[in-house]
């Protein structure tokens, strides 16, 4: 079972939710792993106070090419699509940052002059913390390749018990890498008009790829009823309303779980795991 | 010359788009430019009469035509991307058809140009759409990325592009650019050249760990860069964390703004911080605005 956490806008509470469910759900004594794919600026590990065990160098492949063996015919700059190889003075010439690694240079060489070496571009830690199988992503500072590293993240990790991924923000390449292959996504917004113009646009991002999904509203009480409003026209089922506490935010700035300050809270999240559960069996929240 | 200033966050929603908005009412003369293109929000405050629009192709995609393919699997095995699979329609010579899934397919071109049978078209994708329009406070160039779609950075690229040619056309002092969260490809695309950074945070272990790494990417680009605390008493002990762990980092704290929940107000009646109030947050995001125009030169 893997349930990815995800919203449109960020700052909406993602890690907040995700954090809270891995642990209410471990303190239940479930089985459950938790994955910080938001590998840019991942925070989850923050709250949980994450050990790590093994860290994985994350890489990419990237060309090499041997200048005594290329002929300098150009076929494998007129390939590449993102100008990562040109011929320069009848060799080619790489620029590493641009690869996105397809290995296409490498297979139209007609000399066999190219071949692949590793590039890192983050890592993937693992490890645990108080009955919480944890694993995060870290993209290096001026890498652009998020999806790479997300993709090797979940990879190494295995898919046994309850998985909750904390996707990145936004609805582009990075956060369908979180969420393509997830069981559930949960969206997490906020009672605003921003909030709802980013849920419109998620929502858009997981019906596309065929995903059940809900809505999370948190700070309810701020803001406006236009994303109440919103769900109901679309049918999409709101299962969690988080109050605007300042206790709350209070806790989460000193990276302190909701379900430890305020245990009170713990029920909470069983609940909407169990609601997350029947929506997929049904699929009645599409 | 047109000055260019960027606002980010590392963290989301700490309040970037509100104080872009609230800055751009403030200066009179500016372009703006909503450079937050996975989750675009700014128009929801600036109203924008659109007067110019168009279709922004980022790349393009490889799809597989049924009637030609011979099912000999060639592009599966050179695929780096996952994004092919044998879920097409059958033909007269194989029973299935390999077809291709356009929201995994990178357009690398590798199986076009491998296929045997010529059977890959290769066009170029509609990824989104851009705007120039006008609002109340001067020209301003955003976009919508189309669902689920890729190059999110070089449709950055190019409304900042455009927006600093119109700034320059209007003789406008400053072009104010909206990023977006994270130190990946969108947020690089929108601090490459421009002349300073200001990152709004919040006193929160959160934040202070994103800070650290946007500044990080900040520096190692070289821009002048500014860090301006937002909900500063959700934990002044944190804020002063901040500005000390920024100080170390080279980074300029030019201000506190304390929680008020006229940042939500505001956006919910579609107005800008500094139309909805002339309060005391008004008075503070003044001497903001003064401190990053003298900063921007």
């Amino acid at each position: 079972m893997k349930i990815a956490i995800a919203s449109g806008k960020g700052g909406t509470g993602k890690t907040t939710l995700s954090t809270n469910l891995a642990a209410a759900l471990a303190h239940d004594g479930r089985r459950v792993q938790y994955l910080d794919c938001d590998v840019e600026e991942p925070n989850g590990h923050i709250f949980l106070k994450s050990r790590w065990d093994r860290t994985d160098d994350v890489t990419v492949g990237v060309p090499r090419v041997d200048l005594d063996t290329c002929t300098g015919c150009g076929k494998c700059g007129q390939l590449c699509q993102f100008s990562a190889i040109v011929t320069v003075k009848g060799k080619a010439l790489v620029f590493e940052q641009l690869c996105h690694s397809c290995g296409g240079c490498m297979a139209i060489c007609p000399a066999g002059a190219i071949r692949e070496v590793p590039r890192k571009i983050g890592v993937a830690r693992y490890g645990g913390s108080s009955g919480i199988a944890t694993g995060q992503g870290l993209l290096n500072i001026g890498a652009i390749q998020s999806p790479a590293v997300i993709r090797h993240l979940k990879k190494g990790m295995g898919d046994r018990g309850i998985v909750i991924l904390d996707a990145p923000p936004g609805t582009s390449c990075p956060v369908i890498e979180a969420i393509r292959d997830c069981d559930f996504v949960l969206l997490v917004t906020e009672p605003t008009p921003f909030g709802l113009n980013d849920l419109e646009l998620a929502v858009g991002m997981v019906r596309q790829l065929g995903i059940p999904f809900a809505v999370a509203v948190n700070r309810c009480d701020i803001g406006d009823d236009s994303v109440v409003k919103y769900c109901r026209n679309e049918g999409i089922s709101v299962l969690l309303e988080i109050p605007n506490d300042r206790q709350i935010a209070e806790a989460y700035s000193r990276g302190e779980m909701m379900v430890q300050a305020m245990p009170k809270y713990r029920s909470l999240f069983l609940e909407l795991f169990d609601d997350m559960i029947q929506c997929t069996r049904k699929k009645v929240c599409r | 010359m047109t000055k260019e200033v960027v606002i980010i966050s590392g963290k989301g929603g700490t309040g970037k788009t509100s104080l872009a908005a609230a800055f751009a009412s403030l200066a009179q003369d500016a372009v703006l430019a909503d450079c937050d293109v996975d989750a675009a929000d700014l128009h929801l405050l600036m109203n924008p009469r659109v007067l110019r629009k168009s279709d922004f192709s980022g790349g393009r995609l490889a799809a597989i035509d049924p009637h030609t393919c011979v099912g000999c699997g060639k592009c599966v095995t050179l695929c780096r991307f996952d994004a092919i699979s044998l879920d097409g329609p059958g033909n007269d010579v194989v029973g299935k058809t390999y077809c291709i899934d356009p929201i995994a397919c990178e357009g690398c071109k590798v199986c076009v140009e491998f296929c045997p049978a010529e059977a890959i078209t290769f066009e170029p994708a509609i990824n989104g759409q851009w705007f120039v329009s006008e609002t109340r406070f001067g020209s301003m160039v955003h976009a919508r990325l189309g669902i689920a779609q890729e190059n999110s950075g070089k449709l950055v690229t190019l409304i900042r592009k455009e927006a600093k040619r119109i700034a320059e056309e209007q003789h406008k002092h400053l072009l104010i650019v909206d990023g977006s969260p994270g130190i990946g490809c969108p947020v690089i695309a929108s601090i490459t050249g421009a002349d300073v950074v200001l990152i709004v945070t919040e006193p929160t272990l959160s934040g202070l760990h994103d800070l650290e790494r946007v500044g990080q990417l900040t520096r190692n680009f070289g821009i002048k860069t500014l860090v301006c605390i937002n909900k500063a008493d959700i934990n002044p002990q944190m804020s002063d964390q901040i500005i000390h762990d920024a100080e170390k980092q080279d980074l300029t704290v030019i201000g506190q703004l304390p929680y008020d929940d006229a940042f939500t107000k505001a956006q919910v009646m579609k107005a800008t911080l500094m139309e909805y109030t002339g309060g005391e947050i008004a008075e503070q995001i003044k001497t903001l605005w003064r401190q990053i125009v003298y900063a921007a030169g």
